[in-house]
């Protein structure tokens, strides 16, 4: 172990990491939650045999997010640098880590979702619509209420999914938490720095997934 | 609780819906629909009237399309081509939101019961009120009022996954009545519970019909829901209706085999194949069996005939019970005598009811209806008076 491993220096420096990494996740997140639930629950409408059966919707939604999900994140994030820029951000820094955050969020938010609402019993959409219920209503009345306890434990995953993807964000120069472990701790052989930073994202992956499951269960309790 | 709809329903001028039209009416409904396998009639061109205020049974073995035939009256599947009318308004090629009003003016039940789980019994019930705008004290007042009527006012405030399969459908059928429909459709809703339980929502639906005057229409394979809550009833097979009429004579009378094979199976008065081997085994003799309908062909007919004649007979196999509140059922005898006296015993008992000879142990003769779909047999030979309409007459709609 490094004697010297300077904390009082460090310490701050952690500090602000965390806090980069849960600004940085926070607004992937947010952005997900919205954008996400739109495109799964887009998703599962247009399916064949759907609420809103709409083949060329569809394919194209389907096929976007086919695009982006299978490219590794962290050439996602340079790829995505032009698009950053000509949104007026810089190719550089936090902000610029937060588009290419939020869109592979969204995206893999997305197909959460649709698998989830594909995994409802049909029969009380079906029952919904028996009564009269309109297809948009039948969305926000039935279909997330009814899904909401997979929906929470979904997005748990996502969160646990963000926050991986923030490690590789250094590489833009956004920092985080996993920037820190690697500059201070991989890249200068203090295997204590990185294992203490490492334990810290452990940490905070069981506090959020604990979050979840208590959030879901209370959702699925009835 | 009056049964008139908040959605009035004859809008449309044109459309007979004076109260003496038919609740629904099918004219040639088609409905197809494109499977990998090629196209699929799941309801081949069915021409069929549902009375107001009667509760009319649908029939047949799974993949008949009972299911199918329903969701046409609400739309849930359109059909293909042919019409559909709900208290006289033509329903085919209606666009969506037209539809929706449609659908506030006839509740569905369903074997699962498809209860919002993320809701309470009263959200539930609450929730077609709020489809149908209902104003918020109304539709509290309107809850209470169903609960009461369904004898769940004590779970107002449970959630679906507390309660028992009978009270999750009592809560279908609350949530069905809501919006105060005129129709009611029940698809295979006993076809989950156990006896007891089935028996308590046939209860209900019973009042259902008689208390509030809601057309009922019922699929179900089930014979004691048929034997219990139907006026008339519809045999299908093959996307077709092919036979319907009142319950008695489609019964008693059964004309399409596969009527017969229905009745004969949920009846269990006749013995099978299987068993009259056994019979014939225990009872060498002559072998009988003896229908008993309503008209004339009564079981007091075979004890006088067994009066009369020098035979002794003896009952090895059968049942009486009741459908549409009418005695029906066989008796399976063994007989002893003389060949002669036999005989004058079976001619004179064929003069009032069906007498189906099947033979001695060393002479047996089969029961045309246990193999296969011919054209005799006890169930047909009986007499021919009221029988139930063929496949392709339309029955009345006033009763």
């Amino acid at each position: 172990m490094n004697e010297g491993t300077d904390w009082d220096y460090l310490l701050p420096l952690l500090g602000e990491a965390l806090g980069d990494t849960a600004y940085m996740v926070g607004i992937a997140l947010a952005v997900a939650a919205v954008v996400g639930l739109a495109l799964g629950i887009g998703l599962f409408v247009t399916r064949r045999g759907g609420l809103r059966g709409n083949r060329v919707v569809f394919t194209t939604e389907n096929a976007l997010i086919n695009l982006v999900r299978p490219i590794p994140f962290v050439i996602f994030v340079t790829a995505i640098a032009p698009v950053t820029i000509a949104l007026g951000g810089s190719r550089i820094g936090r902000e610029a880590a937060i588009l290419p955050m939020a869109v592979m969020a969204s995206v893999a938010f997305a197909r959460l979702v649709e698998q989830t609402l594909v995994a409802l019993d049909p029969g009380v959409v079906e029952a919904a619509r028996a009564m009269g219920a309109s297809r948009w209503r039948i969305v926000w009345s039935v279909l997330v209420p009814e899904a909401l306890g997979p929906l929470i434990l979904a997005f748990t995953f996502l969160v646990v999914a963000v926050i991986d993807m923030s490690a590789v964000v250094g590489i833009v120069g956004a920092g985080g938490l996993g920037d820190f472990a690697i500059r201070h701790g991989y890249q200068r052989f203090n295997w204590e720095v990185a294992w203490v930073t490492v334990g810290l994202i452990v940490v905070l992956v069981q506090v959020v997934q604990l979050l979840g499951n208590v959030l879901a269960r209370k959702a699925l309790r009835r | 609780m009056s049964a008139s709809s908040p959605t009035d329903l004859g809008a449309d001028a044109a459309a007979d819906a004076a109260s003496d039209a038919p609740a629904i009416s099918f004219r040639d409904a088609t409905k197809v629909f494109q499977t990998p396998a090629g196209e699929l009639r799941a309801v081949d061109s069915v021409t069929l009237d549902v009375a107001a205020g009667e509760v009319f049974g649908v029939i047949g073995y799974s993949g008949a399309g009972k299911s199918t035939l329903v969701r046409l009256v609400n739309a849930l599947e359109p059909v293909t081509s042919g019409s559909v009318r709900v208290h006289g308004r033509e329903i085919a090629g209606l666009p969506e939101p037209r539809l929706r009003e449609v659908r506030l003016g006839i509740g569905m039940i369903f074997q699962q019961f498809n209860l919002l789980s993320s809701r309470t019994v009263a959200g539930n019930v609450a929730y077609p009120l709020a489809v149908a705008s209902w104003k918020r004290e109304d539709r509290r007042a309107r809850v209470a009022e169903l609960l009461d009527f369904v004898g769940l006012a004590d779970k107002a405030r449970a959630h679906p996954a507390q309660l028992s399969g009978g009270q999750k459908q009592r809560v279908g059928i609350a949530r069905a009545l809501a919006a105060r429909p005129r129709i009611l459709l029940a698809d295979e809703a006993t076809s989950a519970l156990d006896p007891e339980t089935t028996q308590d929502v046939l209860d209900l639906l019973r009042r259902v019909n008689r208390e509030l005057g809601v057309t009922v229409v019922v699929i179900t394979h089930e014979m004691e829901v048929v034997k219990y809550l139907c006026d008339r009833v519809a045999v299908m097979e093959g996307g077709k209706v092919v036979e319907h009429g009142d319950v008695y004579s489609v019964f008693a009378r059964p004309q399409h085999p596969a009527t017969r094979r229905f009745v004969s199976t949920a009846m269990r008065d006749r013995p099978s194949p299987a068993a009259l081997e056994r019979l014939r085994h225990r009872h060498p003799g002559r072998i009988v069996t003896v229908a008993v309908r309503e008209d004339g062909a009564s079981a007091n007919d075979l004890t006088r005939a067994l009066r009369e004649h020098p035979v002794d007979g003896t009952v090895v196999y059968g049942g009486i019970t009741e459908i549409a509140e009418r005695p029906y059922g066989s008796l399976t005898l063994e007989l002893s005598g003389t060949d002669d006296a036999i005989e004058a015993f079976l001619a004179d008992l064929a003069r009032t009811t069906t007498v189906l000879d099947l033979g001695t142990a060393d002479a047996p003769l089969a029961d045309p209806d246990a193999v296969g779909p011919r054209a005799t047999g006890l169930a047909t030979s009986a007499s021919a008076s009221g029988s139930a309409s063929g496949p392709a007459a339309a029955a009345g709609g006033a009763r």
